[in-house]
């Protein structure tokens, strides 16, 4: 078991992130290779879940595009990612937000948690 | 050389140049220790035998304790023979894994499946079964159906597919790269799976 993270932790990257949590409006910048091309994307929406440990530990985003939920799942250890940004932190109380799926309009928000850092 | 013995450790995944998850398997390999040179003269090849693994002394027989004697050594648990290797080597040297292996090297590995007992045709061959619960079928979804013609040839081919002991048995996967290796910590990292349980022997053949 040691052996496998001490190959984790010379194979991954260290995300040097903010933190956020569930609940948390973030930005997340990332990478798309389209053949021989790159270039930059942003995705805006509520993190609804962080699941994982070590190598594996993921994070979910989710937004409502055109009335239409979306979700994207990213490792935190994705050399992919370029950039995330916390734009609000969220006040909620679990640690799975599925809950929002089944929502839409204002019942879908999340309270803003003020004074945080 | 040729081949290194290891120890699987258990699998993670890591991501490549182009951002992508790609499945590993950690496995520890060597020092191996050379217990017996075979010559062409006396024994009518050549071939190196490595050793690997420490064992007890106690649960080590008198006759292989004088042969890890004469290598000046410990006993080992797992004895395995290299045929014509390019290494100049001595009774009782180490071969570490950098002098076997280089990064991007393609590589079979050798080691004992997972034994999953007596199995029916369908797990075992993968047959089919029979596809629908009704129209008359009874007890038989999992069954192999007809295993041959009747008068002639009044028998069953040898090899016809069976049920019968699944895994546990010696697998050898080619074809694997090798991504990295840690020297230091005798590990080395490989892409895909391999054959056996975490902990058991495998060899990495070049």
């Amino acid at each position: 078991m040691d052996a496998i993270k001490f190959v984790q932790e010379q194979m991954l990257k260290k995300p040097d992130f903010p933190k956020f949590g569930p609940g948390d409006n973030v930005v997340v910048t990332y990478k798309i290779v389209e053949g021989d091309k790159e270039r930059n994307q942003s995705f805006r929406g509520d993190v609804i879940q962080i699941n994982g440990e070590g190598a594996g530990k993921t994070f979910t985003v989710r937004k409502v595009s055109n009335g239409v939920g979306v979700e994207r799942i990213w490792p935190f250890a994705s050399p992919n990612i370029i950039d995330i940004s916390v734009t609000k932190y969220g006040k909620v109380r679990r640690a799975k937000l599925y809950y929002l799926r089944d929502l839409v309009g204002k019942k879908a928000r999340i309270k803003e948690k003020r004074n945080t850092k | 050389m040729n081949g290194i013995i290891g120890r699987k450790i258990g699998m993670t995944s890591v991501f490549d140049e182009l951002g992508r998850n790609v499945a590993c398997t950690v496995v520890e390999a060597g020092p191996c220790v050379v217990t017996q040179i075979k010559s062409e003269d006396a024994d009518g090849y050549n071939a190196l035998q490595l050793s690997y693994g420490e064992a007890k002394a106690k649960n080590t027989s008198k006759p292989m304790l004088g042969h890890f004697d004469k290598a000046n050594t410990t006993p080992k648990r797992k004895l395995v023979e290299f045929r014509d290797c390019d290494l100049e080597k001595n009774l009782g040297d180490t071969i570490t894994l950098d002098e076997v292996l280089q990064e991007g090297d393609i590589v079979s590995v050798v080691g004992t499946s997972k034994g999953k007992g007596f199995q029916g045709v369908v797990k075992r061959h993968n047959f089919r079964g029979v596809n629908d619960a009704t129209h008359g079928q009874h007890n038989r979804q999992r069954a192999p159906g007809s295993i041959g013609a009747s008068s002639y040839p009044s028998r069953v081919f040898k090899g016809m597919r069976m049920a019968g002991q699944t895994g546990n048995s010696r697998v050898k996967m080619r074809n694997l790269s090798v991504l990295k290796l840690f020297p230091e910590q005798n590990l080395v990292l490989i892409k895909g799976a391999i054959p056996g349980h975490k902990g058991t022997f495998v060899v990495i053949e070049k």
